[in-house]
C-alpha cells in the first residue's frame, strides 16, 4: 500500500495518442517526496538539454504534491513542470486550486504528457478511463469559458478543469494555464502546452487517498488549524497589514494599498510615486474594490480567504476570480491610476490565458519603445493615445500575434534583441531572460541580491519568505517579534534572533551588514522551505512565504512522516529539500545556465557593489556545495546521491572530473 | 391512551452560505472521520456533505446527506435567490436515483450524515470543527416529541437500498448464498 501518494502516473503520448497508468518506484519518493522533486527527476532523466521547448519532445508533467488530497489544509498545490520557451530553462509553475487532489482521488500523481497531437485535444481523467478527446470546437475559446464547456458536456459539474486560452493556443511566451481559481502562470508552459496541442485537461475522481498513522497524522493536522486560528488573531506587529497575516497577501480583503503603490515601480518598472496613496485615492479604491468583489474565496482545504470573485457588469466584466497583486500589476505598469482598468484587464487577460506579472511589463516595454521612436506608427497602426487604451490594444495583439504583438508575445527580453534599434536598453527588468517584479530600489540588500541572483523559480516571492523585509523600528517590536519564533531550524535559534533584536541598531546598515556567512544562511533557510512546499504541495501562502507560518522545519517531517509512513526528520528533509533544489540546478547547468546569468537587473539598486557582490556569491556558491561558475560539485552531488548527475556533467565536460568546474 | 412526551436534544447545523469560502474541507475531514480506520484515509465522494461549488456563478452551498430514498421525485424544483439559479435539486439532502451526490462511489450504497457520532462523543461535528470561516455552526436545542420511534440502523438501509435496486428475492438468494459459504469456509 502506498500512503499520500498513488503509485501511479499517467503517461500520455500525444503524437501516438497512447495512454499508460504506470506506477512509480518507492524509492523515489524517498529521495525526492514528489511535486517538484520527482518532475525534476522526469525532466533531467527524460529531456536532453538540446530539446526546444516548443517541440514535441518537450515534457509537460501536471504533478500532485505528495501531500495534496490528503486532509494536510492547504496542500493543494498542482506543479507544472516544463522546459520555458521563454528562459530555456526548467521552469515549475504552480497553481492552487482544485486540480491535483481531484487528480489524486482519479488515483494518480503525475500526468505526464509528450508528443503533440495532431489536432487541438483535451484530456479527460475520470478515474480509470481516461480519453484523449476531440477540441477543435474549443479553438479560441477563452480559458474559463473552455472549462465551463467542458464541464458541461461531460456532464460533470464536479470536473476539475485547467485550459489555456489564445495566448497558450498561439504559444505566447508568457501564456499561462488558467483553473479558475488559480494559474500556473510563470515561464510560458500554457505556450508548450498549445505547442502539444492540448487546449485542457479535465480531471474527476472518487477514490480513496491513504495516510500511513491516520490518528497521529490528524492530531497534526488539528494543530495547524489551531496556529492559523492564532495568527489570524495575532498579525505581526510593526510590520505593513498586508505582510502580518499569513496566506497570500490579503490584498482582496484589504484595500489598504500604500505599501505595493508607494514601493514597487510604475510603468515599465521605472518610476516609484511615494506621494501617490493620498486620502482620495484611497477612498477611490476602496470603492472600485468593495464593487468587485463578491466574495472571499479558498483553495481546496484551505480555511485562508486569499482569492475573490470578481464582478462588475457596470465595466462589462463577467465573473472571474483573483487573488494577490494581480490587480495592481496592469494598473501600475500603464500608469493608470484607478483600480477599475486593473478589475477590468485582468478579466480578459486570464480568458486569453496570459501570465498577469510578464504581460503588464511587456506592454509598459511597448509603450516606452514607441514614445522613444523605436517602434512607429507602422508597427502600431491606429495605436491609442490613452495608456489603457493603449494596453487593450496590445493584449489583442499579442496574443493574436498579429503585426509588432508576434514579436512582444516573446516576453521584454527577446522582443528587444529582435526589434533591435536600440530596444536592448529597455529591456532592464528581466533576470534569465523572464520579467521582474518592477522594484527599483536606492541601497543594495545583500540578502536580496543573492536570492534575485540565483533563484531558480526566477520569481522572488518564490523564494523569499520567513524573514521581515526590514528591520523593526523599536527594540519592542523585535522582542516582541521573537519571543514566539517558533519556525526558526534547528541551532539557528540564536543567530537568527540576534539578527532580527539588533537589525536597525547602529552600524547594522546594508550592504556590509549582515555577515556574508549569515546572509547564506539566511537565504538557504527560506529558499529550502520553499523546496520542501514544492514537492508536498503545501502552499506557500501557509509555509514558505509568510511571517510565522503554521508549516514549519519543526512540524513538517512530522506530518511528511505521519503522512507516508517514511522516518524523517528535520536534518532529512532538509537533505532531501537540498537534493531536489540541487537537481534543478543541474538540468538547467547541462542547458546552459552559468554564473554570468545570475545577475539582478543593473538598476535594481541605484548603489551597487561588484565586488562585494561577487564575493557575497562565491560565498554563497560555496556554502550551496556549487562552484565559482554555480555548478553543483562532484562531491555535492554525489553526497546528495546524484552520483548519475555528476557521471552526466563530467561526461558533457561541464565538470572536470576532480569536480571542479571549467 | 396518548404517547408519552419525552425531552429529546435536536442536533442542528446552521449553515450560512454567504460565509462559504468553498473549501471543501467539510467535505475532507467529513470522509477522513468515517473511513475505516478512523483518519486513515479520505475520498470527498464518501462524504456525507457536499458543497454545491459554482464559484463562477457564485455559488456556495454546503448540503448534508438526508435520508435515503428509492425514487426519485416527479416533479424537479429550480430556486432563483438573489439573481443566482440553484441547479434542481440542490437543496435536497435525500440520496436518490436522479443524482450521484451523498451514494458509495463503488458500491451506490447511500450515505447519511450522523452528525460525526462516535464514542466517546465529539463536542461538535468535525465538519463544524473545520469550517473556520463559521459557514457552519452546530447548535443543539430540546424539543419535547412523542416517544422516539426506532430508528433504523445504517445497515438496515443499505440492505433497503440494495433491495430497492436487485429486488428482494435476489438479495436474499445472496444472503443466503453468502451465509451458506461462510458456514463451509468455518467447517473447512
Amino acid at each position: 500500500m502506498r500512503y499520500a501518494e498513488t503509485g501511479y502516473n499517467l503517461e500520455i503520448d500525444l503524437s501516438k495518442g497512447s495512454i499508460e497508468r504506470v506506477p512509480t518506484d518507492p524509492k523515489l519518493t524517498e529521495l525526492h517526496l514528489g511535486g517538484l522533486g520527482t518532475n525534476a527527476r522526469i525532466i533531467w532523466d527524460r529531456v536532453p538539454p538540446d530539446v526546444d521547448p516548443l517541440s514535441p519532445d518537450n515534457i509537460l508533467i501536471f504533478s500532485t504534491g505528495l501531500l495534496c488530497g490528503t486532509p494536510a489544509p492547504g496542500a493543494n498545490r498542482t506543479i507544472v513542470s516544463t522546459i520555458s520557451p521563454q528562459t530555456l530553462l526548467m521552469h515549475f509553475s504552480m497553481m492552487g486550486g482544485f486540480l491535483a487532489p481531484e487528480l489524486k482521488y482519479a488515483g494518480y500523481d503525475k500526468v505526464v504528457i509528450k508528443g503533440k497531437s495532431p489536432s487541438l485535444v483535451y484530456l479527460w481523467i475520470n478515474n480509470d478511463k481516461v480519453e484523449i478527446r476531440d477540441a477543435t470546437h474549443l479553438h479560441g475559446k477563452g480559458a474559463l469559458e473552455t472549462a465551463e464547456l467542458i464541464r458541461q458536456e461531460l456532464g460533470e459539474p464536479r470536473a476539475q478543469v485547467a485550459a489555456i486560452g489564445l495566448a497558450g493556443e498561439n504559444s505566447v511566451y508568457f501564456a499561462s494555464i488558467e483553473h479558475g481559481r488559480s494559474s500556473a502562470s510563470r515561464g510560458g508552459i500554457g505556450a508548450v502546452m498549445g505547442s502539444k496541442g492540448l487546449k485542457a485537461i479535465a480531471v474527476r475522481g472518487t477514490k480513496d487517498v491513504h495516510v500511513a498513522k491516520p490518528e497521529r497524522f490528524f492530531e497534526l493536522c488539528n494543530e495547524v488549524l489551531k496556529y492559523i486560528e492564532f495568527r489570524a488573531k495575532n498579525p505581526i506587529k510593526g510590520v505593513p497589514p498586508i505582510l502580518a497575516g499569513i496566506g497570500s497577501p490579503q490584498e482582496m480583503a484589504i484595500h489598504d494599498e500604500e505599501w505595493h503603490t508607494t514601493s514597487f515601480a510604475w510603468g515599465n518598472a521605472r518610476h516609484r510615486r511615494k506621494g501617490f496613496w493620498t486620502k482620495e485615492v484611497e477612498e477611490s479604491w476602496r470603492r472600485s474594490q468593495e464593487r468587485a468583489v463578491q466574495r472571499l474565496v479558498s483553495c481546496y482545504n484551505c480555511p485562508m480567504k486569499c482569492g475573490a470573485i470578481i464582478s462588475y457588469p457596470a465595466l462589462g466584466v463577467s465573473r472571474y476570480m483573483m487573488k494577490c497583486y494581480s490587480k495592481l500589476t496592469y494598473v501600475m505598469a500603464a500608469m493608470a491610476d484607478d483600480l477599475d482598468f486593473g478589475f477590468s484587464i485582468a478579466g480578459l487577460a486570464q480568458e486569453y490565458g496570459v501570465d498577469g506579472y510578464s504581460t503588464p511589463q511587456v506592454m509598459a516595454f511597448a509603450v516606452e519603445l514607441y514614445e522613444a521612436g523605436i517602434l512607429t506608427d507602422a508597427d502600431l497602426p491606429g495605436f491609442p493615445k490613452d495608456n489603457k487604451e493603449r494596453f487593450f490594444y496590445l493584449l489583442e495583439k499579442i496574443v493574436r500575434r498579429e503585426g509588432i504583438g508576434d514579436v512582444l508575445a516573446k516576453g521584454v527580453y527577446w522582443a528587444a534583441r529582435e526589434i533591435g534599434k536600440g530596444a536592448e536598453a529597455f529591456d532592464h527588468n528581466t533576470i534569465k531572460r523572464h520579467e521582474q517584479i518592477p522594484i527599483k530600489l536606492g541601497m543594495l540588500n545583500p540578502i536580496y541580491f543573492v536570492m534575485w541572483a540565483t533563484g531558480e523559480k526566477a520569481n522572488i516571492t518564490q523564494i523569499e519568505g520567513q524573514l521581515p523585509q526590514a528591520p523593526f523600528p523599536t527594540k519592542e517590536l523585535r522582542e516582541d517579534f521573537v519571543k514566539d519564533w517558533i519556525q526558526v531550524p534547528t541551532g539557528k535559534e540564536e543567530r537568527f534572533k540576534k539578527f532580527v533584536l539588533e537589525w536597525g541598531d547602529p552600524g547594522t546598515e546594508f550592504p556590509f551588514y549582515p555577515p556574508i556567512d549569515l546572509i547564506c544562511e539566511l537565504v538557504d533557510w527560506q529558499e529550502t522551505m520553499h523546496y520542501i512546499d514544492d514537492s508536498t504541495g503545501i502552499c506557500a501562502g501557509l509555509s514558505s512565504f509568510p511571517l510565522k507560518p503554521p508549516y514549519h522545519i519543526h512540524n513538517l517531517p512530522l506530518i511528511i512522516s505521519a503522512a507516508t509512513g517514511l522516518e524523517i526528520d528535520e536534518d532529512g528533509l532538509w537533505e532531501i529539500a537540498r537534493r531536489n533544489r540541487t537537481l534543478v540546478r543541474a538540468v538547467n547547468v547541462r542547458r546552459g545556465l552559468r554564473r554570468k546569468d545570475e545577475k539582478p537587473p543593473e538598476d535594481h539598486w541605484k548603489k551597487r557593489f561588484p565586488e562585494y557582490e561577487a564575493k557575497i556569491l562565491d560565498e554563497y556558491y560555496e556554502y550551496k556545495g556549487w562552484n565559482k561558475e554555480g555548478i553543483p560539485k562532484k562531491e555535492t552531488l554525489e553526497r546528495l546521491e546524484l552520483d548519475f548527475v555528476a557521471q552526466d556533467l563530467v561526461r558533457r565536460g561541464i565538470l572536470e572530473g576532480n569536480g571542479e568546474g571549467k | 391512551m396518548k404517547p408519552e412526551k419525552k425531552k429529546k436534544i435536536v442536533k442542528t447545523i446552521r449553515i450560512d452560505v454567504d460565509k462559504c469560502n468553498g473549501c471543501r474541507a467539510c467535505e475532507v475531514v467529513c470522509s477522513a472521520f468515517h473511513a475505516a480506520p478512523k483518519y486513515g484515509s479520505n475520498n470527498p465522494g464518501r462524504a456525507r456533505i457536499r458543497v454545491i461549488h459554482e464559484p463562477l456563478k457564485n455559488i456556495f452551498l454546503p448540503v448534508y446527506a438526508g435520508e435515503y430514498t428509492a425514487a426519485e421525485c416527479m416533479g424537479r424544483d429550480k430556486y432563483i435567490i438573489d439573481g443566482k439559479e440553484y441547479d434542481e435539486c440542490a437543496f435536497c439532502r435525500a440520496s436518490c436515483p436522479s443524482r450521484e451526490a451523498f451514494k458509495e462511489p463503488d458500491s451506490e450504497l447511500p450515505l447519511k450524515c450522523d452528525m460525526c457520532e462516535s464514542d466517546p462523543p465529539l463536542e461538535k461535528p468535525l465538519c463544524v470543527q473545520w469550517c473556520l470561516n463559521d459557514a457552519l455552526v452546530y447548535e443543539e436545542r430540546e424539543e419535547e416529541v412523542d416517544e422516539e420511534e426506532e430508528k433504523p440502523e445504517d445497515a438496515e438501509l443499505a440492505v433497503e437500498a440494495l433491495i430497492d435496486k436487485y429486488g428482494f428475492d435476489k438479495v436474499s438468494d445472496v444472503l443466503a448464498r453468502i451465509a451458506a459459504a461462510k458456514a463451509a469456509s468455518k467447517k473447512a
